[in-house]
């Protein structure tokens, strides 16, 4: 029976891992906007410059 | 003054500067580049990007356009449109209302190949917002607003926007108190199982009920220090005012739910209902998210300041300098393009100019501004630019003192007290009641149950279905609401439009459309050739009344001559040849000076503009203003039920027009100033009217806010339109009847889903009195009557809507 114990404290923290994500998803801001990456994802990335992704800095409010 | 006007005037298809050889073809190029950038975009779908303005790829080249950003240089301006800002990036967003497609997505998120400096770039399409991120040592704010300029997205850049920041929409921290109850409720339910289906292992019982208690406990201690704060605080703050509303029952339920299931746990006598309580904070909080939902990108609170431009060029010792328009003041010389808004009340130092006040009076009749004259901020300048100085600072000015009016202001006295408050009091006072009641008739019967049916009671009596209701009808019908052109600024604002009993029209913009007037010739009929001369004159003038003429003669195909002479009198008229013809067109008096005799003209009330061909009068075009589509129906139903008004800061020109709609002329009023507009709203509201104000321009503003619901008619949904209650677009006025139609019948459907969250109360509370309210019947009961509600409410509107025939899909 012990190991009944041990499933449930482990899934739980599977579940926790899962809020968590959910809570970093939600402050950096991924709810904000639900409605442009729907388009943006459809946008050809081949002709970027290279300085594209090398510097991001974060926006947090 | 006298200005000759060039006769050919072909631009680049591209860039919209002069081209040196014309083509056969619809597109001209004035370089092979500009041709290239062409197929490019016109190759990757990207053509719509010339649709945006009217002169795409606006160039800065001379030096007095580029002054017009100057005052991005000034440190107090940057600080306050930087986000962000360290020593080598910065952040900075931008309200763009061009944005409009997902072409322009693309563009504005690519700026980095045309400004190396440009570190990254995010648009949030609903809200029209970029938002950059650069490096200052590469560029500054001044190149990146000229370059989002250049390419035909130029920033709204207002003194509204530099003095708040704007909030989002749905606060973040709502999401996440959704998610800390959602994830306590699954856990929760899953740790309840073993409960619900009764399976008490023999041997292991207490030690598995210990843990799943202490589980549960610890889950639930989130969600009631987290999740519910918000109700538990609106609870307080409104038992402390002495007053009750929905918040009220449901902290009772919350309080109770969270107490005694703690009880039993700690007692051992129970399981405790914890994931009752978690479901039924889940679900609040969906309503609440449903509720909170609003049209981004959509601006429903613009005062004067989000008129007025950020900056003006003001000239200093024989220079011009852009500065803020904040600190203008008395006996400062400013000068004003064509298009701009004057910013404070001020005196004309130019010959002449015209200046549009349909912004402030809804006059649609531009008016013409001579050396010497008071100009009123908020007029807009149209033609060369003007001189003027000011004679009042922006914040006495006319515009601002009108904002700054005693009535706008007192609008938190209108009430806005829903439904489910109205009744919370009443439900509350119930509940408690059959609670104690039940808890001293079990007294008698058996004292020690008579703890557990009090807490019972106020347990399933929890109105969370009754909250649910609202919200969801609402929700649901704003959604088809906006889907259809009518956007609400909040979802309670359809309970508010259901108690309407009268209906205000504003004239100019609003029932009548001020693009489209209607043209009559007055006089003997012109030929063929007098048409073309008309035309060919007309044409080359900047004039919004040539343009007009010229415009209905090109829907008849009128040919064009190319003129031998032409040339304008600013303010008077335009004067051409053409052979041995001579053309005048204009006003009265100046056809009087060119002709040198005087004319009989026709006594018709109304805007003319006059023709003589040959030094021979022959007549004037009138211009009278034409009805919107379906206007004359939907004012012929609305009379049935409503009392109509209309108001107009215009003159009487068009009452016999209109007179037989809204039951001879005593309703309505002409030649109403902004303030008049806003006394007689009120004098109706006074009449215990509820009275409902359609407008669109500026000078509705204090009306509409005074109004018990305002409505802000709008060509351009995404463009601006004063403080109001809820934006229609005007292609939509037709079904104006329809969408109050719809408003009404969705408070019927509340009602019938409040009818439905009792009956779930009342079979809970039978559950209770009788002490049957096990965790399992509270568990099925309390889910089951919020999905209940959500899926009939939904339904139920939508079912309504596409009875009349309304859009429900997107």
């Amino acid at each position: 029976m012990g190991v009944i114990f041990f499933l449930i404290l482990f899934s739980i923290s599977v579940a926790l891992i899962f809020l968590a994500a959910f809570i970093w998803a939600v402050k950096s801001g991924q709810f904000d906007d639900k409605y442009t990456p729907s388009v943006r994802i459809l946008f050809d990335e081949k002709n970027s410059s290279s300085n594209n992704k090398t510097q991001t800095s974060k926006r947090d409010s | 003054m006298k200005e000759s006007v060039n006769i050919k005037r072909t631009t680049c298809s591209h860039c919209g500067e002069p081209v040196d050889i014309e083509r056969d073809s619809e597109l001209n190029f004035c370089c092979t580049g500009c041709e290239t950038v062409y197929h490019l975009l016109s190759d990757n779908n990207l053509c719509t990007y010339y649709d945006l303005v009217d002169s795409p790829g606006t160039t800065i080249k001379n030096s007095l356009e580029r002054k017009r950003f100057d005052y991005l240089i000034d440190k107090d301006v940057q600080e306050k449109l930087i986000d962000f800002k360290n020593a080598e990036v910065a952040t900075s967003s931008f309200n763009i209302p061009n944005i409009h497609c997902t072409s322009c997505v693309w563009l504005l998120e690519n700026l980095q190949n045309l400004n190396d400096g440009v570190l990254q770039g995010t648009v949030n399409f609903l809200k029209r917002k970029l938002t950059l991120v650069f490096d200052t040592r590469k560029t500054d704010l001044r190149s990146i607003v000229e370059l989002l300029t250049t390419i035909g997205y130029e920033p709204d850049l207002t003194l509204h926007q530099l003095e708040e920041k704007e909030q989002q929409s749905i606060p973040r921290d709502l999401w996440l108190k959704l998610g800390v109850a959602g994830f306590s409720f699954g856990n929760i339910m899953l740790f309840s199982f073993p409960e619900y289906l009764n399976m008490s292992v023999s041997d292991s019982v207490d030690t598995f009920k210990v843990f799943f208690g202490v589980l549960n406990i610890l889950l639930a201690i989130p969600v009631l220090v987290y999740s519910s704060s918000d109700y538990l605080k609106s609870a307080f703050a409104a038992i402390s005012q002495k007053g009750i509303n929905l918040d009220v029952p449901i902290s009772i339920g919350i309080v109770a739910l969270f107490g005694r299931s703690l009880y039993e746990i700690l007692s051992g006598t129970g399981a405790g209902y914890f994931d009752s309580f978690a479901g039924f904070i889940f679900f609040l909080l969906i309503g609440k998210i449903v509720q909170k939902k609003t049209f981004e990108g959509l601006s429903f609170d613009r005062d004067y300041k989000s008129y007025l431009p950020i900056s003006v060029l003001k000239i200093v010792n024989g220079i011009e300098q852009s500065v803020s328009v904040k600190t203008l003041s008395v006996g400062n010389e400013i000068v004003l393009r064509n298009n701009e808004l004057i910013p404070c009340d001020s005196i004309l130092q130019s010959d002449s100019t015209i200046i549009d006040y349909s912004f402030i009076t809804g006059e649609s009749t531009p008016v013409t501004k001579m050396h010497g004259d008071p100009v009123f901020a908020g007029g807009r300048i149209m033609g060369a630019q003007s001189k003027m100085l000011v004679s009042k600072k922006v914040v006495h000015s006319y515009l601002t003192q009108l904002w700054e009016n005693d009535g706008i202001k007192s609008n938190e006295q209108r009430d806005h007290s829903t439904l489910a408050d109205r009744i919370s009091p009443y439900f509350t006072i119930t509940v408690i009641g059959i609670a104690i009641i039940s808890c001293l008739i079990w007294l008698y019967i058996e004292p020690s149950k008579a703890f557990t049916i009090f807490t019972a009671v106020l347990i399933v009596a929890c109105p969370c279905a009754l909250a649910l209701s609202a919200p969801f009808t609402f929700g649901s019908a704003t959604n088809i609401l906006s889907l259809n052109g009518f956007f609400l600024k909040d979802i309670d604002g359809i309970e508010s439009l259901g108690t309407i009993d009268t209906i205000v029209f504003d004239k100019t913009g609003t029932i009548t459309d001020s693009e489209k007037a209607n043209l009559t010739f007055i006089g003997s009929p012109l030929s063929e050739f007098d048409k073309q001369l008309i035309y060919t004159t007309t044409r080359n003038s900047t004039h919004p009344y040539s343009k007009k003429i010229c415009s209905t003669l090109k829907e008849e195909n009128i040919s064009d001559l190319s003129p031998d002479f032409i040339e304008e009198v600013r303010g008077k008229g335009i004067h051409s040849s053409y052979k041995d013809y001579a053309v005048h067109i204009g006003s009265k008096s100046f056809l009087e000076d060119s002709i040198g005799s005087k004319i009989n003209t026709s006594k018709r009330p109304g805007s003319h503009v006059h023709i003589a061909i040959n030094y021979e009068y022959r007549g004037s075009f009138e211009f009278k203003n034409k009805l919107r589509v379906g206007v004359q129906e939907l004012i012929e139903i609305l009379r049935v039920n409503y009392d109509l008004h209309l108001l107009s800061g215009d003159n009487e020109k068009d009452a016999d027009q209109l007179s037989k709609y809204f039951k001879g002329t005593d309703n309505m009023h002409f030649n109403q100033s902004p303030s008049q507009k806003l006394d007689f709203v009120e004098s109706l509201s006074n009449k215990n009217q509820k009275v409902l104000m359609i407008g669109d321009g500026l000078n509705d503003a204090g009306a509409l806010k005074n109004s018990h619901f305002g409505i802000a008619l709008s060509d351009k949904t995404s463009s601006f339109s004063p403080a109001c209650d809820a934006i229609l677009d005007s292609k939509e006025l037709r079904n104006f009847k329809t969408l109050l139609d719809f408003s009404k019948d969705s408070i019927g459907i509340v009602n019938v889903s409040f009818g439905l969250s009792l009956v779930y109360n009342i079979t809970g509370l039978y559950f209770a009195i009788t002490g049957h309210l096990s965790p399992l019947v509270a568990a099925i009961l309390m889910p089951l009557s919020s999905i209940t509600i959500m899926v009939f409410t939904t339904f139920a509107t939508r079912l309504k809507a596409r009875k009349m025939g309304l859009k429900i899909w997107a």
